[in-house]
């Protein structure tokens, strides 16, 4: 590869990683009067996907379309909505990815199972360890393993 | 010249790590000792052809010579002298050639370690190393190749990334490597196994230290990661469940769950086959990582090298490696012979739960890092899986885990008795129950999960304290009176005993770090100098805001005060924005006021042109230290653990001391 889209790359990669590091979220003038519904925005936002940055909530990003996004969030619930509302309503503009909290449907049942399956097939293992037989008694040592136990007591 | 030469030396270990992988097979196979033995001098050689190769990488890092492209891209003449040299793994040619550099110093103490291993069960480890090594050298020149040269040579660098020049670039990626790369070596004791087709409790004491040593490191590397993230992305958190984050927890866990297997199958001839799947996994899931990171297969913060083309090469050999192995145990693992079986209620009991608890808690760190990706190659469904899933579904697994962490170290192998070990372990439980309800009183109105939490990671350590105290004092007629025969018998305890004692209870110290931050706190608001910002206990007084010049940035500094709420001075904190020309970039540069474990977080945002006032963020973190305190008692709960006498008979320690250059010592 050449030198020059190289360096136009780790430039265009500098400039995300620029989002990442002046992470500045919320802003002074954003925050709402009212500290309960404040609250309640922040624990929205968290569980909201920033659409244009790499794995990062909205409360957590400075990029212009978070911005836009938690001043939506505050404007619903200014509006009245209750939290389910206002998650439905930025689904609904913004698609299901924008949950960082997947929904619990059927194309994300074996996400959501795993951890019972993982559980469900150690157990299940365990099982069916417990049902079998004992071996017999280890074999004794060869007579190298002997030796080799012998001079590793000689050097205690 | 240095560069051709470096460049040359790579060919060379390439070559070496072909013989070191098929001198061996070949000598089981003609019958031939001599050629067996060529394994060891070869994977010496190896190394030190990487060791140089490395050696001249970071020469031409160190004197900025832009006539090699890998420093034009990465470095500049301004760049401080510390970064100058961490820069050599800040990006992806070098931090490969530093993963191969790791990877051929374990072969190499593998080669020269003066232990009790059968020679045939050393060689075909050596075989399965020099493979890996072959392929990662090749991965590296072909694709990744760091001493191309440049003509005409530019006369200055494009610099770092400013978020990579940083203390945390110097040692969390060697942290992390030798840990990934520490599994290698017990990934090649399980293939040697399999190809041998026999494992026993002496490979379990061979496979331990490997284990113990990649254990340590990666711990000690993820929670500097972490540490660097916290203070460096600016927004306070400490884990974001984040791929790359993701992809060294997955490798942690399977590691963690491996070291208590091995226990098991050196104690009780037990969970054979399962040890050996379990070490085939956490090398793949590290190789895993490794494709996490390069390929930028998932987008996430950390990804600093995005190229379809090496994505392809490291998916070749993941399927190599991943694919190879399965297939290897799928094959032989129905012919190793099974061990003993045992009570559900004893130390090996609890043991297993610990596996079952990990392995559950890895499958779903890594379904929930791959799936997005997964369902979205299958049905063009994008879904994003973040930090409120892992929560959800990590801690229920995590905790019922950290309960039986010390039951299991009171119960007895083959048979334990679950109402004797309650009764030993009544104090850590009473004193747990106490410090809980006192916390949750004492805080009443705050959150609730946070006392529960700071009582576990108080049961943690105190649990870990008695288990040292119960043994020191025995049973029966044997039990000791008096604190000074207890304090002697303690001292006379195997060091593994202290060492796992250690590392529970720096488990606990983690779980208090992760409780007490329910209670940060958090302000935000807009200040001009001379007025003040609240968070927590304390109190930030803007005192000026003000240019300052760096090396190679120019920054705008706030300088804070900080109070707590009486009015007395606790200390001075300044947090600013850099500007650095070279990439026209600018990174929040945090501050932080230390006060016992818990720290003052202070990041400030937009600096408004008129008025000379400030954006603040001020967070208060009580104890947060803790969380990375932890993670150090628990990695030198591993250190402790490899000095054991026991691990020594089977450690490289007394052997590498003589064989190895005073260099390779240190670095190891």
């Amino acid at each position: 590869m050449s030198a020059a889209p190289r360096v136009a790359l780790l430039l265009a990669l500098g400039g995300a990683l620029l989002t990442a590091g002046g992470a500045h979220a919320v802003q002074p003038d954003e925050v709402l009067k009212d500290p309960a519904l404040e609250a309640r925005a922040r624990d929205i936002s968290a569980g909201l996907r920033c659409l244009v940055c790499q794995n990062q909530s909205i409360d957590d990003s400075d990029a212009p379309l978070a911005k836009d996004l938690r001043l939506i969030v505050r404007e619903r619930l200014q509006a009245g909505d209750d939290n389910e509302q206002v998650q439905a309503y930025v689904v609904g503009r913004y698609g299901e990815y924008v949950l960082l909290r997947p929904v619990f449907a059927l194309h994300t049942l074996l996400l959501w199972l795993t951890p019972l399956a993982a559980l469900g097939l150690g157990l299940f293992g365990l099982w069916r360890l417990s049902r079998r037989r004992a071996d017999p008694a280890p074999q004794g040592l060869t007579a190298a393993e002997q030796a080799e136990i012998a001079a590793l007591t000689r050097r205690d | 010249m240095l560069i051709e030469v470096g460049h040359f030396a790579l060919a060379l270990a390439l070559a070496l790590s072909l013989v070191q992988a098929v001198m061996p097979v070949w000598a089981a196979r003609s019958g031939d000792q001599a050629l067996r033995a060529v394994a060891t001098p070869a994977a010496l050689g190896a190394f030190a052809c990487i060791l140089f190769s490395f050696g001249a990488l970071t020469y031409a890092h160190a004197t900025s010579d832009f006539s090699v492209q890998n420093v034009v891209e990465n470095s500049h003449t301004l760049k401080p002298f510390l970064y100058k040299l961490s820069g050599v793994w800040g990006n992806h040619e070098g931090s490969m050639l530093l993963w191969v550099l790791i990877l051929t110093l374990f072969g190499a103490l593998v080669a020269v370690a003066r232990n009790s291993v059968p020679p045939t069960l050393r060689a075909n480890t050596l075989a399965v190393q020099g493979l890996i090594t072959f392929v990662f050298v090749l991965f590296i020149i072909t694709t990744s190749n760091p001493f191309t040269r440049v003509s005409p040579a530019p006369v200055e660098g494009n610099d770092l990334n400013p978020l990579l020049q940083d203390f945390g670039l110097a040692i969390h990626p060697p942290l992390l490597y030798v840990g990934y790369v520490g599994f290698s070596i017990t990934f090649a004791f399980a293939i040697a196994a399999l190809i041998d087709g026999r494992i026993d409790a002496v490979w379990a004491r061979a496979v331990r230290p490997w284990t113990l040593t990649a254990w340590s490191f990666l711990t000690l590397g993820i929670a500097m990661g972490s540490y660097w993230a916290y203070y460096e992305l600016g927004w306070g958190g400490w884990w974001f469940w984040d791929p790359v984050e993701n992809a060294s927890l997955m490798p942690w866990l399977a590691g963690t769950a491996l070291l208590h297997s091995t226990v098991v199958m050196e104690k009780r001839d037990a969970l054979k086959v399962w040890t050996v799947l379990l070490a085939i996994l956490t090398f793949s899931l590290s190789l895993l990582g490794t494709f996490i990171v390069r390929s930028g297969v998932l987008t996430s913060v950390h990804s600093f090298a995005t190229d379809p083309t090496r994505g392809i090469f490291i998916l070749a050999i993941l399927i190599l490696f991943i694919g190879g192995s399965l297939t290897l145990f799928a094959w032989r693992a129905p012919m190793l012979r099974q061990g003993g079986l045992f009570a559900p209620i004893s130390r090996e009991g609890a043991l297993v739960m610990n596996n079952l608890l990990l392995a559950a808690a890895c499958a779903t760190v890594f379904t929930g890092t791959l799936y997005p990706l997964l369902l979205e190659s299958l049905t063009a469904e994008k879904i994003s899986v973040g930090p409120p899933f892992f929560n959800y579904t990590f801690i229920p697994l995590a905790v019922p885990l950290l309960l039986i962490v010390p039951f299991g170290q009171t119960l007895a192998w083959k048979r334990g008795d679950v109402h004797a070990a309650s009764q030993r372990l009544f104090a850590a439980l009473a004193v747990a129950l106490v410090v809980g309800l006192a916390v949750l009183a004492y805080t009443w109105g705050g959150p609730m999960m946070a006392p529960v939490g700071i009582g576990l990671g108080v049961y943690l350590v105190i649990g870990s304290a008695l288990e040292i105290v119960s043994r020191a004092r025995g049973y029966g007629a044997s039990r000791a009176r008096g604190a000074g025969v207890v304090w002697r018998r303690a001292m006379g305890l195997p060091r593994s005993a202290w060492g796992t004692a250690l590392a529970h209870a720096g488990v606990g110290v983690v779980v208090l770090g992760i409780a007490a931050q329910g209670w940060a706190t958090e302000g935000l608001k807009t200040l001009k100098p001379g007025e003040t910002l609240a968070s927590g206990p304390y109190v930030a007084t803007l005192d000026r805001v003000g240019p300052r010049m760096g090396e190679n940035y120019s920054e705008t500094t706030a300088f804070l005060t900080i109070r707590n709420r009486a009015g007395d001075m606790i200390g001075t904190v300044e947090t600013g924005k850099r500007f650095y020309p070279s990439r026209r970039m600018t990174v929040t540069e945090s501050g932080l006021l230390t006060i016992g474990a818990s720290q003052v977080y202070a990041s400030l945002g937009e600096v408004m042109p008129e008025g000379g006032s400030i954006g603040l963020r001020l967070y208060y973190k009580p104890l947060v230290l803790l969380i990375w305190l932890g993670a150090v008692v628990m990695a030198l709960g591993g250190a402790v653990s490899l000095t054991d006498r026991r691990m020594r008979v089977g450690a490289p320690a007394r052997a590498k001391a003589k064989a190895l250059p005073a260099g390779m010592a240190a670095a190891e």
